[in-house]
């Protein structure tokens, strides 16, 4: 099929020609990351103990009860003094749009704000590292060094601390996982007794192995290789978005100081390293944006140091966008750039919609369905005669008895329903309905017809229902 | 995670070439390797743990012992174990019980639709309303053949019904045929005719439809007054009925309408029961008993709960 003659003239050597420069962090060699202060490793700080909500929420109490517990059995969602039955389903979906947009919003701003500062693999990694390293050196060479060395008592109970309390934390992750689902006091009790429910203890084993596989050995590699959010990023990006960058324009040509001194045939970056020496992921910011950076910004509390130290002005690396890097001008504001504005409507739609449910939560759930099968049936005095099915859900948290009525449909009579129907909170009451209509009234095949509930016992509530009487033609 | 990092240019190839792409000799990643390897394991564990490998007669059993019957009856057992509590009170109550109580009504409901199906509804209809034409009667209407009272509708599913009318052809000439096919559709238009009334009464129809026409719910026989045909308000159809009867031995042309009895035994025991005596003195042992008490009493509540009980 291929024809001789237009058999392309490049041989494989160029195309594999870039092959030694391809550095694929596949997890071969282990990521030492240098911990420096700064701006941004205080930003990084304030952003993990988002994280204390999840761990100390469960224990919050509202009027007696546990503040936010979503009761799985039970199918209930505790929300302070707000109860939210699977009927309301709809306001969690726009609860997922809502982070889904603010993720894809704040990247186009930011870049990767929520990979950087907030998610549990970069977050749980930075405190697992920080034990490692407090235990067992902070560089590859200190690591390196604590690992070539015979093993002695010193070196093992090192060890043993290590684990035992990425363990800990583990372990605790995974409880306050589980707290959120029953009550944590008594989930507790119910591990320190062994007498837990087995999905309890699915939930804490999964997330015990979990968190200390991926946040004590895999790391950086989950996020290269695991997570689709990084894969997203060059679609969510653009000559707008500020990222921490290298200003290659100011920083090369690259040199080593010489005699302390600054070359000024030279650039500013002196390749003195820290930048890659204190990245999670091991990358070199230099090399321009890539996959592995979740611009959590230490490179920038690096550079800045060093910068200080050289005598140079701050911001080689920085927070800047691929047009202020190139062109020498500011990124557009925020308002003028139709993504975000895009972004913004969608936010501001979910989040209005979400508010609007929580302040307008219905009592109670109304629904008739009239029989299909027959639509309608003829009685002894020619009478037509419809059947319904009446479905009523009590949301709130006291019994309601409740008086059924039909309206809208001239010469209809509602029977079977003459006594009150008493509901017990949280109970769906179902109960069958008769409208008979006189032959004389029959005019067409469907009349709209209204059914009405109203609450005799209990809050002032009176819900509606249109529905459809069927007749012969 | 083994990594191929050599250049390839300094690796062997398998000699194909594609358009300038070359083969690489490379070994599959470790992973991948140790993955294919595990799961070649899970197939000898699967087929030592299940059903597996097809023998002349049968096939291997497996060191589970699972198989596709055992877990439909795990998950039959499931179902009854839920239903258990409900059909045990079933038991225990009169089929007027359980219509008085709300969650056993809506219990029985919801849980008779297949039983109903398996039993009832090749003549009656999924819903109650049979087939148009097809001569079976409607159980969603307020018009009752024997009555329509829940102890009445578990007599009748528990002992059958058969009604029986004469035929007439011998006792009416062709004129008086037309007259009464004529009354009888004028009654259940409320257009009765006196000369209508006078022959109705005149050929002994009275007997068992009653001196109104509104029909004798102990012998089964239909009101005529009424909107609601029990076969068919066709002319023709009327006249067959008049001429031919029901269930009439004598008469071939006769319409068959029998409903089997469901619980003989049962309705040989109410009837004992009606007359204050011990059934045990009535029952011969041929009673048959297709289906059980509690079920034939989950029917009447269905039936009863179409719309038409009183």
């Amino acid at each position: 099929m291929t024809d001789p003659e237009h058999r392309s003239n490049i041989s494989t050597i160029d195309i594999y020609e870039e092959v030694s420069d391809w550095d694929v962090n596949a997890g071969g060699d282990k990521v030492v990351a240098k911990r420096m202060t700064g701006r941004f490793r205080k930003l990084k700080w304030f952003g993990m103990s988002v994280w204390l909500v999840y761990f100390l929420g469960p224990y919050l109490r509202w009027d007696g009860q546990q503040a936010v517990l979503f009761d799985i059995p039970n199918r209930q969602f505790h929300f302070f003094s707000v109860t939210v039955y699977p009927q309301d389903i709809w306001m969690l979906s726009l609860t997922l749009l809502f982070f889904a947009i603010l993720l894809a919003a704040v990247t186009s701003i930011a870049g990767r704000v929520f990979c950087g500062y907030f998610c549990f693999q970069t977050v749980w990694t930075d405190v697992y590292t920080w034990i490692e390293t407090r235990l067992e050196g902070d560089s590859p060479q200190k690591a390196m060094k604590f690992k070539s060395a015979p093993m002695s008592l010193g070196k093992l109970s090192r060890i043993t601390l290590k684990h035992a309390l990425w363990l800990i934390i583990a372990m605790l992750t995974g409880l306050s996982f589980a707290a959120w689902f029953t009550d944590a006091f008594q989930l507790w009790k119910d591990y320190f007794t062994l007498q837990a429910a087995m999905p309890a203890w699915i939930v804490l084993g999964m997330f015990t192995a979990g968190t200390y596989v991926f946040a004590g050995f895999m790391r950086e590699q989950v996020c290269f290789w695991l997570c689709p959010y990084a894969r997203l990023q060059s679609v969510m990006y653009d000559q707008d978005t500020l990222l921490p960058a290298y200003d290659a324009e100011r920083g090369e040509p690259r040199g080593k100081l010489k005699k302390g001194q600054l070359d000024s045939a030279k650039g500013s970056c002196i390749d003195c390293r820290m930048c890659v020496a204190v990245c999670p992921t091991g990358i070199d910011i230099r090399k321009g944006q890539q996959e592995g950076c979740i611009t959590c910004g230490l490179c920038i509390d690096a550079c800045d140091t060093i910068m200080e130290k050289t005598n140079q002005p701050k911001g080689l690396v920085r927070y800047a966008s691929y047009k202020e890097l190139h062109h020498k001008h500011e990124a557009a504001p925020i308002f003028k750039r139709p993504r975000v504005m895009i972004y913004g409507l969608i936010l501001m739609i979910s989040c209005g919609g979400v508010v609007y449910g929580f302040t307008n939560l219905t009592p109670t759930e109304f629904n008739v369905m009239p029989e299909r099968q027959p639509l309608y049936v003829q009685l002894s005095d020619g009478s037509i005669q419809n059947k319904y099915t009446l479905r009523l859900l009590n949301k709130t948290q006291h019994p309601i008895e409740v008086q059924y009525q039909i309206s809208g449909l001239e010469g209809a009579t509602l029977h079977g329903l003459d006594d009150l129907v008493y509901i017990e909170p949280g109970r769906m009451n179902q109960v069958i309905a008769l409208v008979r209509l006189e032959e004389e009234a029959i005019n067409q095949a469907i009349s709209p017809l209204i059914f009405t509930a109203e609450v005799i016992e209990g809050p002032d509530i009176q819900i509606r229902y249109e529905s459809m009487f069927m007749a012969p033609n | 995670m083994a990594d191929n990092k050599n250049n390839p240019n300094e690796v062997s190839d398998t000699g194909h070439e594609w358009d300038g792409i070359r083969e690489l000799e490379n070994p599959p990643p470790r992973w991948w390797t140790i993955s294919l390897y595990l799961s070649g394991l899970l197939v000898l564990v699967y087929f030592i743990l299940y059903p597996s490998i097809p023998l002349v007669t049968g096939s291997t059993k497996g060191l589970l012992g699972w198989t596709q019957i055992k877990e439909y009856h795990r998950g039959l057992e499931e179902i009854e174990a839920i239903r258990a509590p409900f059909e045990q009170r079933l038991a225990e109550m009169t089929a007027q019980e359980i219509l008085d109580d709300d969650e056993m009504r809506n219990y029985v409901v919801a849980s008779t639709r297949v039983l109903y199906g398996d039993n009832c509804a090749a003549c009656h209809g999924v819903g109650g309303q049979p087939v148009p034409g097809s001569g079976y009667p409607i159980l969603n209407n307020d018009d009752w053949l024997y009555g329509g009272t829940i102890d009445k509708i578990v007599e009748t599913l528990a002992g059958g019904r058969a009604g029986m009318m004469p035929g007439h052809a011998n006792l009416l000439t062709e004129e008086e045929t037309d007259k009464l096919v004529k009354f009888v559709i004028d009654a259940s238009n409320g257009e009765a005719t006196e000369a209508g009334w006078k022959l109705y009464n005149e050929k002994g129809c009275f007997a068992c439809h009653g001196a109104d026409a509104k029909g004798n719910q102990m012998l089964g026989a239909p009101n005529l007054t009424d909107r609601i045909w029990r076969f068919s308000g066709e002319p023709a159809e009327v006249r067959r009925t008049i001429l031919h009867g029901v269930n009439d031995a004598s008469d071939p042309r006769t319409r068959i309408a029998i409903m089997p009895g469901f619980n003989e035994r049962l309705a040989v025991k109410l009837e004992a029961e009606e007359f204050g005596d011990d059934p045990e003195d009535y029952y011969d042992g041929t009673e048959t008993e297709r289906l059980s008490e509690t079920e034939i009493k989950k029917l009447a509540v269905f039936v009863h709960q179409f719309g038409g009980g009183q």
